[in-house]
């Protein structure tokens, strides 16, 4: 029971990380319907880009812990933004109208050049950094189990909950967000009523960065090590969490999140930790298959 | 001026992306990571990219208007010079043992090797259009099918090839059968998982692959039942042939064999595409629909692509496996899959001769550039020219990606496009490649 | 020949098609007509397998006596096995084949039997070489009979809009269909073309295919088919020979917009 309950925490706090990644995931899918292949790299390029920041901050000498996360998590949110914009227009936008499969080969080589690039600037070697939150409460003792909630739990839980918070805000009540919901319903149509596509979609694109960033900067705290090639798994584990929940929905990536957080942190509890990628794999070869359309999506028919 | 203009806010988000990742280094110094600036390097990725903008810039402003055009030309010439290119890079492949170095013999294996898989996996990507991102998982059947068939039960060379592409096939058709009914890029995306899953499996199942230590002793294999033994004893070629034992008879021997494999394996596909079986690939690829409505199977004539693609996959692993007589899970890994599906994509999806010369420029060309700087190094005494050829190696899988999303924006048809029909009433005239569909849904 | 009975097709909360019934008589040209969302193009999916029918059935009866199900059968086997063919409304070619290639693949059942697996004609082996011969045969007639044989060897997606149609409908036969379906053949024809295309339509029914048509073009529909159904909301309300249609007040009403109950779905 208490065995199950720390499980359970630690689940939901890796599957806030991935929620935020999948949103990135699902966005994009609805909006111009391509799987960004990139997406997990952004994700470690966030996380790196954390990193860099919080040691730059500890040589210009800033101490104060929020300070610096704070400035960390902007400064890692606004450069991924960049190079989410970057990469739409480089790479993604020239493509529209040509042939389906071109924006995922495209995206595919994208996500290879950003982790060898990542790989060459920065070495291959992992990235290890000291607890910067340390310590937590205990929540209950059974038969000298205790379980632990780390304040590094509490804060993944509350930024993630704030960040998803103000996105939703933004989807749903202002104007940017209704040209964002427009273009998903109907991208030509959108554009026949004079919203400018391509601004909203490069807008989608550094949302959905900031975004990874955010969850980069969460996991290398969570964590305390990162390398170059996190990005591939956790981006098929956010992918997995996107098609889970229903691609195109926002709360499902969340949901979807939260599931394949839980799933594989109680597989690797009672199962095997050998296996953990396996089962997240399996799951999504399974959900492609039985249920194409996830939790909250929306089905789609087949126009002859 | 506005060119300028622009260039020089493409240096200044350039600086924004690359002022934190290339100018500021992570490095481990001894209480933890420290941070060590790179203004130079900064500074010249900041520059590449102003100029590049610029000519990008200026080049547009001629060249839009000729393009299309030009672009048929360019298809044109390059078809006709494939008449001529074909048989010399033939002569050339068999000639090239008799170069006697080994160098280039086992560089030559290498690209060998890279061709076929490519070829095998134009069956399924180029031809039926499915995008298959796994295909290393057919790679690594083939490769662990002829391992343990050869340790466990002493089965030889020749034996386990055909075994290891039946395995490897049924692999294929085992993971298509439920999966191929998904759209494009889903099924990349389960291919993907696929790959992965085989390669954990691989790792985690020691008791039968020894995991991440891998097979040792792979037997070679033989010529007619004449082993490539040092020993020169009886049942060996040195003996047979009554010449002295060398290595290099081998590694000619290996040579010759994947060159055999690989030319199979372009026969077959040639042969195929000219059969309705490849006609319907190509169909597939063009309207899914429409070849629903005129009565073909869809999904066994995609399991027959993805089978036989795999197949070719699983004698490339059998041969893999046989050259290095030591397999481990590491060379089977996503990079396997995007470096083969790099090379078929600069191809020009569905060109055999493409995909030839892509592997041949970009496995054997940034092998040949490496050892030119090495060397070069070596004789001017020059530290950054040596510098650069031991480092290039990273660069190798980033001038892949850079290269794919490139070809995407550039030359979606590939560097070799266009399309030979598969028969022709009166004369056999290639296709222009914009008609030619690349896969859809 | 065909025999409709009872067919519902529901998308969501969207009934496309409620509980519609209608024969298509062997060696006629029957017609299915109606206002833009009548529920015609569901019709034809349903009956031509890439809809599954949420209810009612659908029978075809082949002039040998052999009966098929249609509404049980996956979609590729009611054009192999029930010789169902059909056209499509934005026409669907193999555009980067050549028009040879695409008379081809509709051989494909045909011809690939000839194959032994595959295997043997790979290896040179076996009757293919025979059987490929008599399937350009096959495609020379149609290419023929659709005035197309000078260009058998170009990009199929190079051919004028009007040839693409007539492409089309020439693949549809070459897998030697008892029923052809023709999703608006006439559509975005000039009128010498659509003439052609009356010609091809009556010489394939004389041939022996029966034809079951969507039409928007009420000049080709009068002037060709022997039976005419009538659609809208999803339901059948008129049913007869091109003359009775003409005078019955329903379908006047319904392509006139008169009577505003009818506008409202039940």
């Amino acid at each position: 029971m208490a065995y199950a309950l720390q499980q359970l925490i630690n689940g939901v706090t890796l599957g806030m990380i991935y929620g935020l990644i999948a949103v990135g995931y699902t966005m994009v899918y609805g909006i111009i319907g391509m799987i960004n292949f990139a997406h997990g790299d952004v994700f470690m390029v966030g996380s790196f880009l954390s990193l860099i920041a919080l040691l730059g901050l500890a040589a210009l000498g800033i101490t104060s812990v929020p300070l610096a996360l704070a400035l960390t998590l902007i400064f890692a949110a606004a450069i991924a933004a960049l190079y989410g914009w970057t990469i739409e227009r480089v790479a993604y936008r020239p493509l529209r109208g040509s042939f389906r499969l071109a924006p995922l080969i495209s995206a595919i080589g994208m996500s290879i050049t950003l982790q060898n690039f990542v790989q060459v600037s920065q070495g291959a070697r992992v990235k290890p950094i000291e607890a910067i939150i340390p310590g937590g409460i205990q929540i209950m003792d059974q038969g000298g189990f205790a379980v632990r909630l780390s304040w590094m739990q509490i804060a993944i839980v509350v930024i993630t909950m704030t960040i998803l918070g103000i996105f939703t805000w933004l989807v749903t009540k202002t104007p940017l967000g209704r040209t964002m919901r427009a273009c998903e319903q109907d991208l030509k149509m959108a554009s026949l009523l004079g919203i400018d596509t391509d601004r909203t979609i490069s807008l989608t694109f550094v949302i959905g960065a900031a975004l990874a960033a955010v969850a980069g900067f969460l996991f290398l705290l969570y964590y305390g090590v990162i390398d170059f090639y996190i990005g591939f798994i956790a981006g098929v584990k956010a992918f997995t969490a996107a098609v889970l929940g229903g691609i195109g929905s926002l709360p499902g990536a969340v949901l979807g999140g939260l599931l394949i957080g839980l799933i594989e942190v109680f597989w690797s509890a009672y199962f095997s930790v050998e296996y953990k990628d396996v089962a997240a794999f399996g799951i999504l070869i399974a959900v492609l298959i039985f249920m194409p359309t996830g939790i909250l999506g929306r089905a789609e028919v087949e126009k002859v | 001026m506005t060119a300028l203009r622009d260039a020089f806010l493409s240096a200044l988000v350039a600086l924004g992306l690359f002022a934190p990742l290339v100018g500021l280094v992570t490095t481990s110094g001894e209480h933890g990571l420290l941070l060590e600036l790179r203004p130079i390097a900064t500074a010249v990725v900041v520059g590449l990219v102003f100029l590049g903008r610029l000519i990008v810039l200026s080049r547009r402003g001629r060249t839009r208007t000729a393009s299309a055009p030009s672009n048929r030309a360019l298809a044109e010439k390059v078809s006709k010079a494939g008449k001529y290119v074909t048989p010399l890079l033939l002569v050339a492949a068999v000639a090239l043992p008799f170069t006697g170095s080994r160098y280039y013999i086992d560089l030559g294996t290498l690209v060998l090797t890279y061709i076929m898989l490519g070829w095998g996996l134009n069956i399924v990507v180029g031809l039926a259009g499915l995008l298959d991102l796994g295909y290393v998982a057919f790679y690594a059947v083939g490769a662990y099918s002829f391992a343990l068939l050869a340790t466990n039960f002493g089965l030889g060379f020749w034996t386990c090839l055909p075994l290891a592409g039946i395995l490897a096939a049924f692999a294929g058709v085992m993971l298509g059968f439920p999966v191929l009914r998904l759209r494009g890029d889903y099924l990349a995306i389960v291919t993907l998982a696929f790959g992965e899953i085989i390669r954990v499996v691989l790792i985690n199942w020691v008791s039968l692959t020894n995991g991440p230590n891998g097979i040792t002793g792979i037997p070679r294999p033989t010529l007619f039942g004449l082993a490539f033994s040092m020993d020169g004893g009886p049942g060996t070629i040195a003996d047979f042939f009554n010449v002295e034992p060398a290595v290099i008879q081998r590694i000619v021997f290996l040579y010759y064999v994947i060159l055999g494999l690989a030319l199979l394996t372009n026969w077959v596909s040639l042969r195929l595409r000219r059969m309705p079986l490849g006609r319907a690939w190509e169909a597939l690829r063009e309207d899914e629909v429409a070849c629903r409505s005129l009565g073909i199977n869809v999904r066994n004539t995609k399991l027959t692509a993805f089978g036989i693609g795999a197949m070719f996959g699983g004698f490339a692993g059998a041969f893999f496996a046989t050259r290095q007589a030591f397999i481990s899970p590491e060379s089977f890994t996503f990079i396997e899959s995007a470096t083969v599906l790099a090379i078929v994509v600069l191809g020009g999806l569905g060109s055999q001769l493409g995909v030839a010369l892509a592997a041949i420029v970009m496995v054997g060309g940034l092998e040949t550039l490496r050892d030119f700087l090495s060397f070069l190094g070596d004789q001017m005494n020059s530290p950054l020219f040596s510098g650069i050829a031991s480092e290039l190696p990273l660069y190798r899988m980033l001038i892949f990606g850079l290269a794919l999303v490139v070809m995407m924006v550039l030359r979606p048809r590939g560097l070799v496009s266009g399309r030979t029909p598969s028969v022709a009433l009166h004369k056999v005239r290639d296709i222009a490649p914009g008609l030619v569909a690349r896969g859809r849904g | 020949m065909l025999s409709v009975s009872g067919l519902t097709m529901q998308f969501g909360g969207l009934r496309a098609v409620d509980g519609l019934s209608f024969q298509a008589k062997a060696g006629d040209i029957t017609a299915v007509i109606g206002p833009n969302g009548a529920g015609k193009t569901t019709v034809f999916n349903c009956i031509t397998g890439f809809y599954r029918p949420s209810g009612g059935s659908i029978g075809l009866t082949h002039p040998g006596g052999a009966s098929h199900k249609l509404h049980t059968m996956p979609g590729h086997r009611i054009a192999s096995a029930a010789k169902v063919a059909r056209t499509f409304q934005n026409i669907r070619l193999f555009a980067g084949m050549t028009v040879l290639e695409n008379l081809l693949v509709a051989q494909h059942n045909t011809l690939m039997a000839a194959t032994g697996f595959g295997v043997l004609a790979v290896l040179g082996l076996g009757r293919y070489r025979a059987a490929e011969a008599a399937g350009i045969e096959k495609a020379k007639f149609w290419l023929d009979a659709i005035g197309l044989t000078a260009r058998a060897d170009d990009p199929a997606g190079a051919l004028p809009y009007g040839a693409q149609r007539r492409l089309e409908i020439a693949r549809a036969m070459c897998i030697d269909p008892v029923l052809l379906c023709l999703d608006e053949p006439a559509a975005g024809l000039n009128p010498r073309e659509s003439d052609e295309l009356n010609k091809l339509l009556m010489r394939i029914r004389d041939g022996g295919c029966s034809l079951l048509l969507i039409e928007h073009d009420m000049g080709v529909v009068m002037r060709i088919s022997d039976h005419i159904v009538v659609l809208d909301h999803g339901r059948k309300i008129s049913d007869g020979t091109p003359a009775e249609i003409r005078n019955d007040p329903a379908v006047i009403a319904a392509y006139l917009g008169e009577g505003e109950e009818d506008e409202v779905p039940a």
